[in-house]
Order: structure tokens, then C-alpha cells, then sequence
């Protein structure tokens, strides 16, 4: 035991006389999460629209006030005709026309199925799906409180339900992900870099050599950075809801167990990395290639794994991050309780298991 | 010498392609220093590692005070210190939490076995609390030598500890090892310089993976049997060709600023020498016989082997 303390002091002063790793490890995070957040957020603000209105009734001009007093469009030019739409979009500025119908109140509130017509600019394909999104949540707002119509349906518009994520808040989306991405950067990337500097160094040779087990050396090296990633979950969190009002709707202590859990998977994934080279730049590709790239791409951290071909959702399926992203969506954003997470959080433990029976087996006790 | 310390029996060992130990044998005295001499890629390395336990025979058996270092490798890494080809240091740790690593790891502290590396250590404790990375090379190699002996080691394995080192600094090495020797430390050391030869007490010269032979340092040149002579003028380079066109020549090898030459009968001497080679053209010559030193005997074994 003594001996493993000396071990573990050993990587607190390599880690400590690091400053600067040390604070890029605890910087990034805040810096991720600024760029994610402000930056390359798909929130959109003042899009410009015009609207067609045929029947320049009471309910358009409501429906139209609704559309402009929302933030997220600033009305640009009202248009006479519908020949206008073509050049106006070949110019490039307008994001999205709103055509009413004529007779619109009349068939709004009698029939129910007064129709408005979105069209949109989809050469930027994420910005008109957003604004559709938009235009249809205030549409289906204003018929909710507008309680006016008798019919049951009033089927205007078809219901689009921003469930979660009621005002199409970016940051929402991005935190879990942002935690998914920078915990296997710090745990497998850090581990795999300090394991395989000792192999390069030449001192593996004597930590072999010396009477310390092989799963005290992995061991001690991993330590201090379950503790640096534990801090950082609780930095991203704790920044993410001061800046961005993220909440953690559900129970912290179980969020902080699930994150635990998946920073010792990205430790096994790290460890199994450093066994598999010597040289500290190969082990570092690997982490950034091997598991950064994946994670963004294939986790649905950014794309939706339900819209990928059948190859890569199944490749998808065997990504750690994927789960794990899963498990603190439901937890910080819906609320929920282990009850509802337990299937995901027992296929995270059992690729643990794999990873670090895996590792640990191709730890060697020799050279070779 | 008492009862052997290190045993090998027909050690071998290969990689892809290469056969880096072949079949080597040797048994080493508790307290001797034992040396093992041969070129860069002779296997001197692999040999050690498969001694340490990091490496697993092919063929062949090895034991360190009567542990076999493949079953027992648990018990033999407890006896056992040892000191890679490069320094196994922590650069970013300073020279005292190196040497106190170092202890806590194989279960003791620096002040039990003080004694055993004060001699070194005085020298390098000025610098205590700077960082290993910024000492000289025999600074570190003296650091090294301290971390591998904290935990008083049964048997101590350096491997080429002197390589890279300047000559002062390699000098006061061997003065070490041979205070080290007195606390019944068995020693083995390997190094690609032959003139340490004659500091061991004996060695094995090593080749291309085998043990051209194994004795003390003085039998081995007492035993070599050929003349010798030490040749010295002012245009080395055509000496050495003009010495290989004299008759009963087996070998001209440049050490320093002259030739050592062996012959392959005992009817030549100085004379016959110094008036074939003014014929040459060669002036301010300088022949005399000497005696082989270990350098001659070793060329000369690796040129009768091939």
C-alpha cells in the first residue's frame, strides 16, 4: 500500500509540475463550452422573412405580430404577389416567406384548416429546418391560446412539439455532448500519453522490474485523472447553468455516479491504447482519431444516429459516448430517474468490463 | 568464489529475424564484478533483460541467487536492481523525489540504506531539489546508480551505465563499483569499451549474440600468444595498409595514435619491422613489442571466430 502511495505522489508531481497541460486540461472544458455555446450555436436570431398576405384579416395580423415579437424573425418586406418570391430568394437575404391564404380567419375559425404556406430558403438546409421549426411552434402556439375555434382539431398546421427544449436552446443539446467529447479526451487521451512516456522514457523497464504489480502502475496512473475529469464534469455543469441556465432537472449525485462511470470507461479505452503502442505520438493520434472523431460523429452528439445508413448506426451502437450521452440527456433535460436509464447504464458498465478486462490482460508484466 | 549468484544455461532468445542471444551460458560469483564486453547490437541488452526478468527465454534457464527468473520473476524482482541502457529517471522530478520514488517502490526508505550510496550520493545532493532532466550525463548516470541501489540490491545489473559519459566521470563510476563489490554486491555490468575490461573481475567477451570466451582480464592476455608490436609514425592511414603487405601480419588495428600489430609467428621482431617500412617511405617510426592488452585479444578473437 505504501508502496502504491509512493506511486500515486510520483504522478500527482509529474502532473503537478505540468502546469500548462494542467491548465489547458481544466481551461478546455470552460473554453469547449463558450465556443459550443455562443459561437457554433444553430440558434437563430432576427431572420429576415417576408410575408405574403392574402387575406390581411385579424388573425394574420396577429398571427404576423406573434411571428416578429418572437426574436427569431424580423420582418424584411411584405410582399403584393407571389411572383415576387423567386427573385427575392435568388437575392438571397430573405430566409423565409410566410403566405397566408385569403379568407384566412374565416376558414380558421369555421373549418379549421386555414393554410399557411412556409417556404424557405434550403440551400442552408440546418437554418430552414430551424426556422420551420420556429414558424410552426408559434403557429401552433397561437392556435392553443387562441381557444377561438369550437372544432376539436383546428389543424391548421400539423403539431410540431419542441418537447425539452422549449425555446430551441442549442447549448441544451450541445452540454451532454460537450461532456461526452471532452471526458474521453482528457481520461483516454491523458492516460494513454502517460503510460506510454514511461515506455519511452525507458523507466517502464525499472517500474517493471521493481516489486510493484502491474495494476498498481495502471492503477496510480489513472487515479489523479479520474479526479481532474470528475472536476471537470463539475465545472461544464456548473458553467453551463450560470451562463447558459442549463438545468439539471434530475438527480445530481446520479448524473455525477453515470459520469464516473463513463470517465473510468474513457480510462480502460486509454489504458488499452498504451498497450497496444510504445511511442507517445502513435498513442496520441489513436485517442484523437480513434475516440475524439468517433464520439463526435457517431455518438448523435451533432448528428442524429437515427439518420445515418444502417452500417453506422450499427457501429454507432458499440460508441460508449452514444449511451452515456443518452443517460444525462435524460437526466438533465427530462428529469428522469435510474428507473429509466438503467438499460443504458448497464450497457455502459458492461463495455467497461470489457475494456478493462481487455487492458488489463494486454498489460504486460514483461517487455514483450 | 562462493556459491554462484547468477546462473544462465543456454540462454537464447530471437526476434522477427534477428538471433540476439544464442545459447549462452555462464555462472557468476556472489560479490564479483562481472563484466560483459562486446560491440553495440552483441546482445549485451537482451541478454540482461532476460537476467531482469522483462524478457522471456527462448530456449535455456536462468536463476539470481538460486531464483529462476522466469518461474520465481515475482521474487527475483525483489533482490534484484537494475539500471536500463538509458537512464530510467523522471526528468520532471527533482534528484531527491527520483531517489525517494525509487525507495518507497521497492518498500524501504533512503535513510535505511543510506550508506550504501552515500559515497555517490554526497556528490549529486547539492542539487537535491533540482530536476534530473537538467543534470550532466554523469550526474544522472550517479543518480541512476543511487535509485537502483536504494533498496540494496542482492545483485546489481547496469547495463552500459558508462555510454555516453565523459571520461572523469566514467573513472569515478568504476571506483564505485569496486567500493560496492566490498558490501557483497554481485555486479554486472556491460559496456562497449574494452579498456573497463581490466576493472572487472572477470569478463565475458560477447559477439554476435555468443560468449567468445569468459576469464579473468589478465589470463585473457596473458594466455593471447602472439606478438605484439605498437607502431607509431607520421602518416597513419598508409601505415596501416603498408603493415598489412608485411608477411606474417594477421591483424593492424589503429589504437589512438598507433598501430597495434599481431603476428602470426614469433621470428619477427622490432628491427625487420622498422626496415620494411622505411622501404615504404614511412619516417619517424617508432616499433616496439608490447604486451597484448585486452583490445588486442578481443579484435583478435572476433577475426578468428569469423
Amino acid at each position: 500500500m505504501k508502496r502504491f502511495a509512493g506511486f500515486l505522489y510520483k504522478e500527482i508531481y509529474h502532473i503537478i509540475r505540468d502546469m500548462r497541460t494542467l491548465i489547458v486540461l481544466i481551461g478546455m472544458p470552460v473554453v469547449q463550452l463558450l465556443l459550443f455555446g455562443y459561437v457554433l450555436t444553430n440558434e437563430i436570431k432576427d431572420a429576415k422573412i417576408a410575408i405574403l398576405d392574402h387575406s390581411k384579416d385579424e388573425v394574420t395580423s396577429e398571427l404576423t405580430q406573434k411571428f416578429l415579437s418572437s426574436g427569431y424573425f424580423k420582418l424584411s418586406r411584405e410582399l403584393q404577389s407571389e411572383n415576387e418570391i423567386n427573385t427575392l430568394f435568388q437575392e438571397g437575404d430573405i430566409k423565409e416567406v410566410i403566405v397566408f391564404e385569403e379568407d384566412f380567419a374565416r376558414k380558421f375559425e369555421k373549418d379549421g384548416n386555414a393554410k399557411i404556406q412556409i417556404i424557405n430558403d434550403a440551400s442552408e438546409p440546418n437554418t430552414a429546418n430551424l426556422l420551420v421549426n420556429y414558424t410552426n411552434a408559434i403557429i401552433s402556439d397561437y392556435v392553443r391560446q387562441s381557444n377561438r375555434t369550437s372544432t376539436a382539431a383546428p389543424g391548421i398546421i400539423p403539431e410540431v412539439q419542441m418537447a425539452y427544449n422549449a425555446n430551441l436552446k442549442g447549448v441544451f443539446m450541445f452540454v451532454p455532448g460537450i461532456i461526452a467529447m471532452l471526458l474521453i479526451l482528457i481520461s483516454a487521451l491523458m492516460t494513454s500519453i502517460t503510460i506510454t512516456r514511461e515506455k519511452e522514457l525507458g523507466t517502464m523497464e525499472v517500474l517493471l522490474v521493481s516489486p510493484l504489480r502491474p495494476f498498481q502502475i495502471v492503477l496510480g496512473k489513472v487515479a489523479p485523472y479520474i479526479l481532474i475529469a470528475f472536476i471537470n464534469v463539475v465545472i461544464i455543469l456548473l458553467v453551463s447553468n450560470i451562463v447558459f441556465h442549463v438545468p439539471v432537472r434530475g438527480s445530481v449525485v446520479l448524473l455525477l455516479a453515470e459520469s464516473t462511470l463513463y470517465i473510468i470507461t474513457a480510462l480502460s479505452l486509454g489504458i488499452l491504447i498504451s498497450t497496444i503502442t510504445n511511442s507517445q505520438q502513435v498513442a496520441m493520434m489513436l485517442s484523437l482519431i480513434g475516440l475524439m472523431l468517433p464520439t463526435i460523429m457517431l455518438s448523435g452528439f451533432i448528428y442524429p444516429v437515427e439518420n445515418m445508413p444502417l452500417p453506422l448506426q450499427i457501429i454507432c451502437q458499440l460508441m460508449p459516448p452514444k449511451w452515456f450521452i443518452i443517460i444525462i440527456k435524460n437526466i438533465m433535460l427530462k428529469g428522469v430517474g435510474f428507473t429509466y436509464v438503467w438499460k443504458e447504464t448497464l450497457v455502459l458498465l458492461g463495455m467497461t468490463a470489457f475494456f478493462i478486462t481487455l487492458s488489463v490482460k494486454k498489460f504486460k508484466n514483461r517487455l514483450e | 568464489m562462493e556459491k554462484n549468484a547468477v546462473i544462465a544455461e543456454n540462454l537464447s532468445k530471437s526476434f522477427k529475424k534477428v538471433n540476439a542471444v544464442k545459447s549462452v551460458s555462464f555462472g557468476i560469483g556472489k560479490g564479483e564484478l562481472f563484466g560483459f564486453i562486446g560491440p553495440d547490437g552483441a546482445g549485451k541488452s537482451t541478454l540482461f533483460r532476460m537476467l531482469v526478468t522483462l524478457l522471456l527465454p527462448d530456449e535455456g534457464k536462468a536463476s539470481i541467487s538460486g531464483l529462476d527468473v522466469v518461474s520465481d520473476f515475482r521474487k527475483v524482482r525483489n533482490i534484484l536492481g537494475y539500471m536500463p541502457g538509458k537512464f530510467s529517471l523522471y526528468q520532471d522530478l527533482t534528484v531527491e523525489q527520483n531517489l525517494n520514488f525509487y525507495a518507497t517502490i521497492f518498500g524501504t526508505t533512503v535513510k535505511e540504506n543510506y550508506h550504501l550510496i552515500k559515497d555517490i550520493y554526497v556528490q549529486i545532493e547539492p542539487f537535491k531539489n533540482r530536476l534530473a532532466g537538467n543534470l550532466s550525463g554523469g550526474m544522472k548516470q550517479k543518480l541512476a546508480l543511487s535509485c537502483a541501489l536504494i533498496h540494496k540490491p542482492e545483485v546489481l545489473v547496469l547495463d552500459e551505465p558508462t555510454t555516453g559519459v565523459d571520461a572523469v566521470s566514467r573513472k569515478e563510476f568504476w571506483e564505485m563499483l569496486g567500493r560496492l563489490k566490498h558490501e557483497g554486491i554481485t555486479i554486472l555490468v556491460s559496456t562497449p569499451y574494452m579498456d573497463e575490461a581490466i576493472l572487472c573481475d572477470r569478463v565475458a567477451l560477447i559477439q554476435d549474440g555468443s560468449i567468445l570466451r569468459i576469464d579473468k582480464p589478465d589470463e585473457i592476455t596473458k594466455s593471447f600468444g602472439k606478438p605484439v608490436f605498437a607502431v607509431k609514425s607520421d602518416r597513419t592511414h598508409d601505415l596501416i595498409l603498408d603493415l598489412k603487405s608485411f608477411r606474417g601480419v594477421e591483424a593492424a588495428n589503429l589504437f589512438g595514435n598507433q598501430v597495434h600489430v599481431v603476428m602470426n609467428n614469433s621470428d619477427v621482431d622490432a628491427g625487420q619491422i622498422t626496415t620494411f617500412l622505411k622501404e615504404k617511405g614511412q619516417t619517424s617510426l617508432d616499433v616496439r613489442e608490447i604486451e597484448a592488452g585486452i583490445e588486442d585479444c578481443f579484435i583478435d578473437l572476433m577475426i578468428n571466430k569469423s
